[in-house]
């Protein structure tokens, strides 16, 4: 089922006059009602009345985090504080935390997205979601919660955490949709198991997963432990949170809701366009929002996009698993890592991925070091050390050949590595900055 | 008669040894064996104990990964070149020995050894067929 059929399957060029107008409509606004916007857009030399065309957003200025850290808390809201209908805050580990807010309007279009994303993973209206994402400040819970609503789900808003507890909601109401981060739903399986319940005869068919970066075969683990369809969603808290990208059922990419989030992908160093087919920085901007539209936001998300009409209809652009992040990337010895690449390397030993961690130092005077810290479970345990010894060797091995540097892998018993609730802790940087 | 021996994943940290070995006691498991090889960072503890299924069980609830292996534990005679009669069997029949040790307590006046063969079943056989006096479950229990 599609949601939207009028904007998700639209042609092509009928779309890109949508995207034209909304552009046009929403320079202005932004000029008019935010004075950053105003200055930003001076400062470039853009005039909005000469901006005509989606073509000619190459013109306009970039929007990165530290312009919404560094106008916190609402200096770069267009619209008043006693016109917005919610306002959520993401914590920064570094500074201010990101502020963002909706209006009403805001609200039904977070609803009408997050909607056209749960249908396109494959829900139908009478369905239970479980929805396992935090509830609260954090987008996720919220975002998938209107989205139900508007589509006729009935939702189970479980929140995140309290694991047993969720697996007897799972098991007593037979939810056929879980919405949670991927890692959780590792972890669930886990407790399942812990507690004697087969994952396999579970009621969930459909995950949308999300919230975190994860790759192909941690979804084909889900798939397998949990007998269920894993799929991808795609958001952040600036752009509106979880509903700006989803997976359909064909499993072929992220369809981006363009008419409302028009994607690009540049060149993170260049800020210039990458070739068709190359991977680079997405970045986006949100053609309708009112309480803080945002002009050419630079996500850091590293992702390859096609504009092909998929199987399913849909004539969206779609966008490939992100593929790291252009923060997240830690760079050791001058090479380009990126946790993604060692859960590959992972999982292509034992066929799972275990839990791990990437742990960079540097001692004075020396060399950064890269340590993968893995936590041993069944598959891995053996009594025979020189098995143990075997594997850590073989990751090593892996990883010098697949990335190019050298890594200590160091065995760690079960439950050691700090698992989130949220998101996996996959980096440590212990290098002074 | 094979026996199962219990394997436990300890990293090098402070009283893990301890905590296995309190876990086992609380649950009213005898270690009958122990032996530990180490690596850099971690080490694993291998042992024989009077009810490996309960075992299992308990250190499992506690987190620690183990694992359940087949050995085989003889009589080696307490005398010089007891422990070598027994090897040159193995020897000769060409039998993989992945490691060996020895247990805490004595069987009357003979000396008890843990052997963790390639293959257990091979290795029993040749210890049997060669008059090798081999523990069984209830030996292990009465000791």
């Amino acid at each position: 089922m599609i949601w939207n059929e009028k904007m998700e399957c639209s042609p092509v060029e009928e779309l890109k006059n949508v995207q034209s107008d909304r552009l046009r409509s929403i320079v202005e606004y932004v000029y008019r009602k935010c004075p950053v916007y105003t200055r930003k857009l001076d400062e470039a030399g853009v005039s909005p009345g000469s901006i005509r065309s989606i073509d000619q957003i190459k013109q306009l200025p970039f929007t990165v985090k530290d312009d919404l850290r560094d106008n916190y808390p609402f200096g770069l809201f267009s619209r008043g504080e006693r016109e917005l209908a919610e306002i959520h805050v993401s914590s920064g580990t570094t500074g201010n935390p990101t502020v963002v807010g909706y209006t009403k309007d805001d609200l039904k279009l977070w609803g009408e997205v997050m909607a056209r994303a749960l249908c396109c993973a494959g829900a139908v209206p009478g369905d239970k979601i479980q929805v396992a994402y935090g509830y609260g400040l954090f987008t996720g819970g919220l975002g998938c919660h209107y989205g139900a609503l508007e589509m006729g789900l009935t939702i189970i808003p479980a929140s995140s955490g309290q694991t047993k507890r969720q697996l007897k909601i799972m098991t007593d109401f037979k939810p056929r949709v879980l919405a949670c981060t991927p890692s959780y739903c590792l972890y669930m399986a886990e407790e399942a198991q812990e507690i004697g319940l087969d994952p396999r005869s579970s009621s969930w068919e459909i995950g949308v997963f999300g919230a975190e970066p994860w790759s192909e075969p941690m979804r084909a683990e889900i798939e397998q432990t949990w007998n269920m369809l894993a799929t991808d969603i795609y958001g952040l808290s600036e752009i509106i949170g979880p509903g700006v990208a989803q997976e359909c059922t064909h499993k072929a990419g992220l369809h981006i809701f363009s008419d409302v989030f028009y994607p690009e992908i540049i060149d993170p160093k260049t800020g210039k366009e990458v070739g068709p087919g190359e991977k680079g920085e997405l970045v986006i901007t949100t053609l309708t929002k009112q309480a803080i539209p945002l002009l050419r936001y630079r996500t850091r998300d590293i992702v390859g996009v096609t504009y092909e009409t998929c199987r399913c209809g849909r004539t969206s652009p779609r966008i490939t698993k992100i593929q790291g992040r252009t923060d997240d990337m830690i760079i050791v010895r001058g090479i380009n890592v990126f946790p993604s690449q060692i859960e590959h390397v992972l999982i292509g030993i034992e066929g799972t991925l275990p839990h791990y961690q990437l742990v960079v130092d540097r001692k004075s005077g020396e060399l950064d070091e890269l340590e993968v810290v893995v936590e041993v479970d069944p598959t891995i345990f053996s009594d025979e050390i020189r098995k143990l010894e075997g594997f850590q060797q073989k990751i090593r091995k892996e990883i010098e050949s697949v990335l190019g540097v050298a890594a200590r892998v160091r065995l760690v018993e079960p439950k050691t590595i700090e698992r989130s609730m949220g998101k996996a802790v996959r980096v440590v940087d212990k290098r002074a900055k | 008669m094979k026996l199962n021996q219990i394997s436990v994943f300890l990293e090098d940290k402070k009283g893990r040894l301890f905590e296995v070995c309190s876990v086992l006691g609380e649950g009213g498991i005898n270690i009958r064996a122990l032996t530990i090889a180490e690596s850099r960072g971690y080490g694993v503890a291998r042992m024989v104990v009077d009810k490996p299924d309960a075992a299992m069980d308990v250190l499992k609830g506690k987190g620690f990964v183990a694992e359940k292996t087949e050995i085989v534990a003889v009589q080696v005679a307490d005398r010089p070149g007891g422990l070598a009669s027994i090897l040159k069997i193995l020897y000769e029949k060409d039998v993989n020995v992945e490691y060996m040790y020895g247990f805490v307590e004595k069987f009357s006046d003979k000396a008890l050894m843990v052997f963790r063969f390639e293959n257990p079943d091979e290795g029993l056989a040749v210890l049997s067929e060669n008059g090798v006096k081999v523990l069984g479950t209830k030996d292990i229990v009465n000791l």
